[in-house]
């Protein structure tokens, strides 16, 4: 009886410590990459990173993050380069010496959608900002995402360029979640919100939202790939990071940025960019 | 019995929890093939004293078990499975009655086939065959208690420790584990300590008996000689003497003394000096009752006219509280014609013989 | 309710085609909560009785810090197990943040809790006296505990259960830990809020009702064990 019931107890343990140890993976070509929810749900990183990976060997970890933590992992050398689409936090960021060799890979842009009724009007403004004015005086209901994601610092940046007061007001709510939800409840709501045309045109079929207003140069998502920078941090892969950084920009991935969507939505999500000023964009 | 080998002995036997002693034995010794049968109140220190002995309990002082030390020339655990206990309740292992009486076999790691052996046996000297594949939990009180004395034999014990195995069971059952267990003692002749506070078990079954109170031993020898002859006014009370007078003894001739009781005078065997202060012990069953007016009443020694104040009706006789300018409890055996005739109020007359003189230390 | 519908269609789809995706996300999500559990079993049940025998001074302070611990929140573990493999945190050097391994840590410091103050009460339940009378039986002391064990065996597998139940169910530290990476380790939970973030909900449903399934499986032949030993 003795001799079973130890055997059990080790077997137990064996499993238990076999299992931990199929776990355990070589880390030195492993390579942390951060970017954003949006980024992800695109769909466009589950066609490239198996690409990078067949090619170079490394193992990438996407974390899939709202832009203010991505670059908050960065900033703790918790990752080892960045794909996100907040330009002035990545200005700063690269300015206090956190990243090194930012550089355009592409960009999509954003849209206003909302209720196919359009109760503030606004189908079909070439202005942004004028739209944006609009919803807020006519008191129509705007949902945001309020996650300190790119979309909601864009968002915030419209706000503040057209000296609109938002926070607390009554027409104004956060749901402080991903893109894909936020659509979702400004539908039930029948409210406005602004979004990545990407994820919209994910979800349009399920989806009483139309396009109201797009083209505005101010809505352009611009997208960079940042390498942090490896004297900050040591244990920074460095060599891991330049070759995705390499990666993104190079003329093949540059091609399948291009087609990317196009079979599935009969438009491409992303407009590949590399190597062109952002000054030249959205002409 | 007495003259064969001590099989368990404790020497200076010491028990001390929060600072009081509650038990103190200078000496005990259970020679081979002993039944000793402790008795003694709630709290007197019995279960105490069964678990020092079998060493679950730390304990200052020796224990002996043919001559070896505990702990030292004996580890504990090889002496513990030398005995067997059984508790108070039965304590049953949430298995079959089968796998139950199987624990102290497995702990030892007896082969299975050795094991099914010894446990089809000792089910069947308990009569439990049938109940083997039961779920311990179904058990009626009484089945339990069998399973768990099967428990303890199936082990061969070589000592056994009893802790009031047969209290709160209904009369019917209580006499059939007694008889199982008197047998399996008589086959086996297992030297045994078992506690009781219930005099009619430990008469029944002990070949000796002791008497605790509050952690000591007062008195120990043969059944006969503590029931009858008890030491010590505390030995009395617990062997159920029921009438114990305070005295003075007034005169003394050749073997014989009379004590002053309240008034009145009571002869008793053995020489005692005048002046001495004496406790008198009288049992109940020694104490003959008949109505007033027949008999001679001055050739009678111990001979009192008494006044019936209370007559309790127990099982096959009658309790007699008398008043004879001292109190006295007699028994009336219901088949006594006598018995038919007393009534609470009469005037009778009281023999009493047999009287258990002890000397009285109290102030 | 069609959406429900929908969901149930989906998930039956998924499972019938054995979407190797959808296989993959489930074979993880049992992996890691499994061994998960088993940790907290062995660390869990020999504490919970150690305890439960033991007596010492401070042993109450203790009991109720594991009580606490019952209640911790996964959210909170899943922090501060981040912050401990950090790269630049303590255990950095292991370079275990964002794997399976990360979530089995962190799942098994939610779960050895539950199943440590689960089987310390079940143990101190048993009868006062039935340690003394195994003791006289002539056990050994782990001997004594094993018998112990089987006694409050039907506990002791709730226990285990609670534990299991604790950490399939379990969303937010895994997806702190284990970062949802696609094809490794991504689970169950974190692949149902991540659909449903997408606003699949079909999907999210689906994955749902699959992850319902496995938990219940489990502990169907876990209360199985339980209950198997129950002698007529």
């Amino acid at each position: 009886m003795k001799g079973i019931h130890h055997k059990v107890l080790l077997f137990a343990m064996g499993m238990a410590v076999l299992l931990c140890a199929s776990f355990a993976q070589a880390q030195e070509k492993a390579l942390i990459l951060a970017t954003t929810t949006s980024t992800q749900d695109s769909g466009l990183l589950d066609v490239l990173i198996p690409v990078f990976e067949k090619k170079t060997g490394y193992f990438v970890k996407t974390i899939a993050v709202g832009s203010g933590q991505a670059m908050t992992m960065g900033q703790k050398g918790e990752a080892d380069v960045l794909l996100v689409h907040s330009p002035a936090a990545e200005k700063k960021f690269v300015e206090e010496g956190y990243g090194v060799n930012r550089r355009l890979v592409m960009h999509n842009d954003f849209i206003i959608a909302g209720p196919a009724e359009d109760p503030a009007q606004i189908r079909g403004m070439k202005s942004a900002l004028e739209a944006m004015k609009k919803i807020a005086s006519a008191k129509g209901l705007f949902v945001s995402r309020g996650d300190n994601s790119g979309t909601h610092a864009k968002e915030k940046s419209i706000w503040k360029q057209a000296n609109l007061k938002y926070e607390g007001e009554k027409w104004y709510q956060e749901t402080g979640a991903g893109m894909g939800q936020t659509l979702n409840v400004a539908a039930e709501k029948k409210g406005y919100t602004l979004t990545d045309r990407a994820t919209y045109l994910a979800l349009k079929k399920n989806l009483k939202l139309d396009i109201l207003v797009e083209g505005d140069a101010i809505l352009l998502n611009i997208y960079h790939v940042i390498e942090v920078n490896p004297a900050k941090w040591k244990k920074v892969n460095a060599k891991g990071a330049k070759a995705f950084a390499d990666f993104m920009v190079s003329k093949e991935t540059q091609d399948i940025i291009k087609t990317f969507g196009v079979d599935k939505f009969g438009a491409p999500l992303f407009f590949p960019d590399a190597g062109k000023k952002v000054e030249e964009l959205g002409k | 019995m007495s003259g064969s080998a001590p099989v368990l002995e404790a020497r200076n036997l010491l028990v001390v929890r929060g600072g009081t002693r509650v038990l103190n034995i200078p000496s005990l010794v259970v020679s081979e093939g002993e039944f000793l049968a402790l008795i003694g109140p709630n709290g007197a220190g019995k279960t105490t004293l069964l678990q020092a002995l079998s060493s679950l309990l730390p304990y200052k002082g020796e224990i002996l078990f043919r001559g070896q030390k505990i702990g030292a020339t004996l580890p504990v655990l090889q002496y513990r499975r030398k005995l067997a206990m059984v508790l108070q309740e039965p304590l049953l292992f949430n298995t079959t009655v089968y796998n139950n009486v199987a624990s102290g076999l497995k702990i030892r790691d007896v082969n299975k086939k050795d094991a099914s052996r010894i446990i089809m046996r000792t089910l069947d000297r308990f009569g439990i065959t049938d109940l083997k594949d039961r779920a311990a939990r179904t058990l009626s009180g009484g089945e339990a208690r069998k399973v768990s004395l099967a428990r303890a034999i199936a082990t061969s014990p070589e000592f056994l420790f009893l802790d009031e195995p047969f209290s709160g069971l209904d009369p019917v059952i209580r006499e059939a584990l007694i008889e199982d267990l008197e047998q399996v003692i008589k086959e086996t002749r297992i030297s045994t300590l078992f506690v009781t506070h219930d005099r009619e078990e430990a008469l029944r079954l002990s070949t000796r008996l002791g008497a605790m109170q509050s952690g000591e031993i007062l008195q120990i020898g043969s059944p006969h000689e503590v029931m009858h002859h008890p030491v010590k006014e505390s030995v009395a009370s617990l062997v159920g003497i029921e009438t114990i007078l305070r005295g003075e003894v007034v005169r003394k001739s050749r073997g014989s003394s009379v004590v002053s009781v309240a008034g009145k005078e009571i002869e008793v065997e053995g020489e005692w000096n005048p002046g001495e202060r004496v406790l008198l012990c009288i049992r109940a069953e020694n104490v003959g009752l008949r109505p007033s007016g027949t008999g001679d009443p001055a050739g009678e020694t111990n001979s009192f006219p008494a006044r019936i104040e209370k007559i309790v009706p127990l099982w096959l006789y009658r309790k007699v509280f008398l008043d004879c300018g001292f109190p006295l409890v007699a028994y009336v055996m219901d088949k006594d014609p006598t018995a038919m005739l007393l009534e609470e109020g009469m005037e009778v007359r009281a023999s009493v013989s047999k009287i258990h003189v002890i000397g009285d230390s109290s102030g | 309710m069609d959406l429900i519908f929908e969901g149930i269609k989906k998930a039956f789809v998924l499972l019938v085609t054995l979407d190797p995706e959808v296989m993959g996300v489930t074979f993880l999500s049992l992996k890691v909560s499994v061994t998960a559990t088993l940790i907290s079993l062995v660390l869990g049940v020999s504490v919970g009785v150690a305890l439960a025998l033991a007596r010492f001074p401070g042993r109450r302070v203790l009991v109720s810090l594991i009580n606490t611990g019952m209640a911790l929140p996964p959210v909170v573990v899943g922090l501060f197990v981040t912050i401990f493999l950090w790269r630049n945190g303590p255990f950095g050097f292991l370079g275990i943040l964002y794997t399976p391994l990360a979530m089995i840590i962190a799942q098994a410091v939610i779960a050895t809790p539950i199943v440590m103050g689960i089987s310390l009460a079940a143990v101190q339940q048993l009868p006062e006296k039935l340690q003394l009378q195994i003791l006289a039986l002539g056990a050994t002391r782990l001997q004594m505990v094993w018998i112990l064990v089987k006694e409050a065996r039907l506990s002791l597998l709730a226990a285990v259960m609670a534990g299991f139940g604790g950490v399939i169910s379990e969303v937010g530290a895994s997806m702190m830990v284990g970062g949802n990476i696609k094809g490794y380790s991504r689970v169950l939970t974190t692949a149902t809020v991540m659909e449903t973030g997408r606003g699949n909900f079909d999907v999210a449903i689906a994955l749902s009702i699959i992850l319902l399934l496995l938990a219940y499986l489990i502990t169907l032949a876990l209360t199985q064990v339980q209950q198997k030993e129950r002698p007529r």
